[in-house]
């Protein structure tokens, strides 16, 4: 980010969240790049900008699709980065409709399951066909129920083959880039004051300041956060800023791209080594009953041989991964052991899991490290779903309210639960802090680092790293002997481990497991130097191909530390990034067609015609003896298909996506849609939700009416959740810190002084927040930081809320729980819930306590008419719902779409 | 109280100590001469990385008879270059926190408090309960005879404050006892 001219941060409070990463934009506004905050919040990250443009909560499709918009008519687009480097030029199939047609729906669209059959977004192939998926067409019913948009963390989605058409002078209707022109030409900056609330003199900043510092000689950078990912489409956001980055030629340069600021130590390795139900390590997907019932039904969807890039080669990332789980037990006669992984059979994420707690079908949880009792949204019923368990098992360094809601939570309170009466069987098991055990975190960069032992954990505490492998132990134990076929997989599994004299296990022989090795042949029992290395033959082990090269030479190299002044910029010898410790992926794009810098000043990557190879700043993310100017045949499959401008090595075609064909279930394009509460009307489209959104129509899950309908004036403000810079989650590493508790000792929330005139709020007074899901309550902070935005005529009000505290009794520090007036609407692509954006009442004073609390939320209820069908249809009816689309959002207004 | 003589005037001391903002050894009392920073003092540093966020800053810890003195920020680190945030800086607090568990807890079903069981003990009724429920909430087919090899009845919420390495072992050992439920912070 240093070495950028431009830095959009945009649902990211980076200088609060993420302050010593902010540094490296600090460095580059002194360098004289202009930094640009686009939140509903004025904040620290503001007040450190060049400027800040407030923006309406979930709106940002508007504003990202207008610059789009801008980039293409004003020709500001760059064209050789394009033409090459994209999939502008690819033709896409006759049968492909648009949403712009078709009311804000794209073809394909399953009203019965509202999901789409993505199959008429293909590209087109020669004589009339389409380029499908390897093993056929998925529903995108199921690809969302598996949350399959996961699957693309280290590549993109398998296409048949690479064999694509194209028309290289961009004028076929049928091309990408006519598509993407046509599909934004309604998102102009008239559309962006409507939606956004931002005016047009601060659209047309923003557009120059990322246009005239884009192209050979300048880069722009995005940064977000979960800004972006917790929205009903929040996958569309990103994408759409990754549309705007190719379109500009900022993917693969120094200081391009689009920065994902993560909150958690590790949050990336635990995605990459997923505790995820949906995936396998590297993102190779966990097999799903009807679609994987075969080893070779699973490795022909995942990639096929005929398409281009190293995805092609997954069927060795596969079988290396069960070798090193199963050992010498996976074989060629038993398929490696595939049928020794169990089988997903739709949605299984953590949210789907608290249902069917409520249903008693859960009897047994471990909380590792984590607090859904404050931190997942719908806190109530995070709490009554735990009290439906058998056993708990809660292994955290505090006494959280995950481990004491049968005592002293919100229920206990309001009546509903009585601890007495309260069967789960609770186990606080203590865990030791990150000094007390080596391992690697992987950190927002892909940079694994290793952390060394400082201290033995104190008292019973222990890592999860020995508490997992003596539970292991012991349930292997007790099941020796046992001839049950299912027994199986534990007990033939690889699970021996050298332990301290604690019996702490080795975390560098875990590591080394993770690297994989050479099974067979003169190098038997040799750490694996790169994933090319890896066989479908059994010859190779590995835990997760992405990681391999971590422990190359039997060196852990997650541990090298030298010192970051002693190297250049791009510090290849401390840490290691995944993969094959590149720093920027697909960096082959930041030279020209021909293997050329762009320009001497964004120098990074480039072809050496004497050495005849890539070299540069950093690993070349490429084959490094590729020419610029190969063309190979495309249906030679695999890396061997790379043509030498084919930067996107891990795309099935090696081109950006503009498009994307395959891989989204909601849509081939980000498009706007309201939130699934909102109270402003969609402008674009009679369809005012995305239709492919993940609804859980529930009594205890209630949503607000929106725009024009009837009832949307009972939660008539929009709420967003956030973090601040002295508190971490929900808490559980910071509320039981008394430094960091003395610095931000209560719950509150920020409001405008004009919602605080209207309301009758008091500053430093409590205010009492309503949702259809629960009220909390706050002390009221009135600051001209909340900006009311003008939408369409109307005046949006937002609030901002903290989530980090919780109710309960062994915190330093505790209050009302933000995600507690949170329902659950989830983002089909990733299964991620809508927090970022929801519908609510304040009013002055402290809440109600015990029943009268119930009685409140359900007086409001009635009042707005909420049922179960609120807000919960796939494609808007205007008639039932009562929605005349209008950017005023008011039903009598009348002004209708902008066409 | 004694008299203080000329030469103790900060004035005198600003100018004699070379201190003239009077800012360093001018004002320096006694009893801060007589401390020494925990860092000077410790038995060995080790080399960490911040728990908190996901920027992966670079901590120094320093132990003094096999306790954490003190944390700071790591100069080496071409991330953070020694700098840390409210968090990062308060992390020797994680550690030494007087709130902190460190003893096994188990609440008995319908009971109101907490009881104190041993390590071995607990992991091993937890041992129990997982094969209990594995056993009671097993599904080897569907309805259609497909292979499912799963219980649905467990499930697990944790890893992005955790280790690599135990992300590997969790899932490991979860899939391989069919419980596909396992999930972190990164749905969230």
């Amino acid at each position: 980010m240093a070495n950028a001219d431009c830095i959009i941060i945009q649902g990211s409070n980076m200088a609060e969240c993420h302050p010593v990463g902010y540094q490296w934009v600090a460095e580059a506004k002194a360098r004289g790049a202009k930094v640009i905050h686009i939140d509903p919040r004025f904040t620290r990250t503001s007040a450190v900008s060049d400027k800040h443009i407030p923006i309406r909560a979930g709106s940002d499709v508007v504003l990202l699709g207008a610059l789009i918009n801008y980039v293409i008519t004003n020709d500001l687009w760059f064209k050789e980065y394009v033409g090459a480097y994209t999939n502008a030029a690819t033709l896409v199939h006759d049968d492909y409709r648009d949403a712009e047609d078709l009311g804000g729906l794209f073809s394909g669209f399953d009203p019965e399951k509202g999901a789409y059959d993505s199959s008429s977004w293909s590209y087109a192939e020669e004589e009339g066909g389409t380029i499908g998926e390897p093993s056929g067409p998925e529903h995108g019913a199921d690809a969302g129920a598996r949350a399959a948009g996961d699957l693309f963390g280290s590549g993109g989605p398998a296409l048949e083959h690479a064999e694509v058409q194209r028309d290289d002078t961009l004028q076929d209707p049928r091309t990408v880039f006519q598509i993407v022109k046509r599909h934004y030409a309604r998102y102009t900056p008239e559309m962006v004051e409507n939606m956004c609330g931002i005016k047009a003199a601060d659209f047309e900043y923003l557009a120059r300041a990322i246009t005239e510092n884009s192209g050979r000689e300048r880069t722009t950078c995005f940064a977000y956060a979960v800004g972006w990912t917790q929205h009903s489409l929040g996958a569309q956001f990103i994408r759409a800023a990754a549309i705007l980055q190719l379109l500009l030629g900022n993917v693969g340069r120094p200081g391009s791209g689009i920065m994902a600021l993560r909150g958690h130590a590790s949050i990336q390795g635990s995605t990459d080594i997923p505790t995820l139900f949906n995936l396998l390590p590297g993102y190779l997907p966990m097999p799903s009953a009807g679609r994987h019932d075969t080893l070779q039904e699973y490795l022909d969807a995942n990639a096929s041989k005929q398409q281009k890039g190293f995805w092609a080669d997954a069927d060795a990332y596969t079988i290396s991964l069960l070798k090193a789980w199963w050992g010498d037990a996976a074989t060629a006669e038993n398929n490696w052991a595939f049928d020794y992984l169990p089988r997903l059979t739709g949605a299984h994420g953590t949210y789907e899991t608290v249902m069917s707690m409520l249903r008693d079908e859960v009897e047994g949880y471990f909380l590792l490290g984590q607090n859904p009792a404050v931190g997942s949204a719908h806190g109530r019923m995070q709490r009554l779903g735990m009290s439906h368990l058998k056993w708990l098992v809660v292994r955290d360094l505090n006494m959280i309210e995950s481990a004491t809601w049968w005592k002293d939570g919100p229920e206990i309170e309001s009546g509903e639960l009585r601890t007495e009466d309260i069967e789960t069987e609770v186990f606080f098991l203590p865990a030791a802090t990150h000094v007390e055990k080596a391992g690697s975190f992987t950190q927002t960069q892909r940079l694994l680092q290793w952390r060394h032992q400082a201290v033995a954990p104190p008292g019973e505490c222990q890592s999860e790293l020995q508490f997992f492998y003596e539970l292991g132990q012991r349930i292997r134990a007790k099941l020796a002997g046992s001839d049950d076929d299912r027994d199986r997989p534990l007990l033939d599994l690889t699970w021996d481990y050298p332990t301290d004299e604690h019996g702490d296990p080795d975390p560098e022989a875990v590591l080394a497991e993770i690297n994989g090795r050479h099974l067979d042949g003169p190098d038997a029992g040799k750490p694996l130097s790169t994933y090319t290395e890896m066989r479908a033959d059994g010859s190779t082990s590995g835990g997760c191909w992405i990681y391999t090269g971590v422990y190359a030479d039997g060196v852990n190299h997650a541990a090298n530390r030298k010192p970051g002044r002693e190297q250049g910029p791009a510090a290849p010898e401390w840490g290691w990034a995944w993969p094959a410790n590149r720093r920027i992926l697909y960096n082959r794009a930041s030279a020209d067609p021909s293997g050329k810098p762009w320009s001497e000043r964004k120098k990074y990557i480039w072809w050496d015609e004497e050495q005849r190879r890539w070299v540069g700043d950093d690993v070349p993310d490429f084959p490094v003896d590729l020419a610029p100017g190969s063309k190979p045949d495309p249906a030679l499959g695999g890396p061997a298909a790379l043509s030498g401008d084919d930067p996107f090595i891990m795309q099935a075609d090696g081109k950006g996506w503009l498009f994307a064909p395959k891989g989204l279930v909601d849509g081939p394009l980000p498009t706007h849609y309201e939130a699934q509460e909102s109270p402003v009307a969609n402008g674009l489209y009679p369809q005012q939700q995305s239709p492919a959104r993940l609804v859980f129509p529930r009594k205890d899950n209630l949503s607000a009416p929106s725009a024009g309908t009837r009832g949307a004036d009972v939660y008539p403000f929009v709420f967003t959740t956030y973090r601040l810079t002295e508190h971490h989650t929900a808490g559980g590493m910071s509320r039981w810190l008394p430094y960091l508790s003395e610095l931000q000792p209560e719950m509150f929330c920020e409001v405008s002084p004009e919602l605080a005139a209207e309301r009758g709020l008091e500053p430093y007074g409590w205010a009492t927040i309503i949702s259809p899901r629960s009220a909390i309550e706050a002390k009221v902070l009135v600051t001209d930081r909340m900006r009311p935005l003008a939408v369409g005529g109307h005046t949006v009000h937002q609030i901002g809320l903290p989530y980090h505290w919780g109710v309960g009794n062994n915190a330093v520090v505790s209050g009302d729980a933000a995600n507690d007036l949170l329902g659950v609407t989830l983002d089909p692509n990733v299964q991620i819930q809508e927090s970022k954006v929801a519908s609510c009442d304040i009013r002055p004073g402290r809440r109600p306590r015990g029943e009268e609390l119930l009685a409140l939320v359900a007086e409001y209820q009635a009042r707005a008419g909420v049922t179960i069908e609120t807000g919960n249809r796939a494609i808007t009816d205007p008639e039932a719902e009562g929605i005349a689309p209008g950017p005023s959002g008011d039903a009598s207004a009348g002004d209708g779409p902008q066409t | 109280m004694a008299s203080r003589s000329f030469l103790q005037w900060p004035v005198v001391r600003q100018l004699s100590t070379g201190d003239l903002l009077g800012r360093g050894p001018a004002v320096t009392s006694a009893k801060t001469k007589a401390i020494t920073p925990r860092t000077a003092t410790a038995d060995r540093v080790v080399q960490s990385v911040c728990p908190y966020c996901a920027v992966g800053c670079g901590q120094r810890v320093y132990v003094k008879d096999e306790k954490v003195v003190q944390i700071e920020g790591d100069p080496d680190s071409p991330i953070s270059r020694g700098r840390l945030c409210p968090k990062g800086s308060a992390s020797e607090q994680l550690v030494n926190s007087p709130g902190r568990q460190t003893k096994v807890l188990y609440r008995a079903p319908r009971s109101t408090e907490w009881e104190h069981l041993d390590l071995a003990t607990a992991v091993d009724m937890v041992a129990d309960r997982f094969i209990e429920t594995r056993r009671r909430t097993w599904q080897q087919e569907d309805e259609q005879g497909r292979l499912l090899r799963r219980t649905m009845g467990i499930a697990s919420l944790g890893g992005a404050t955790l280790d690599n390495e135990e992300n590997y072992l969790i899932k490991k050992l979860f899939t391989a006892a069919g419980a596909v439920q396992t999930e972190n912070q990164a749905r969230i």
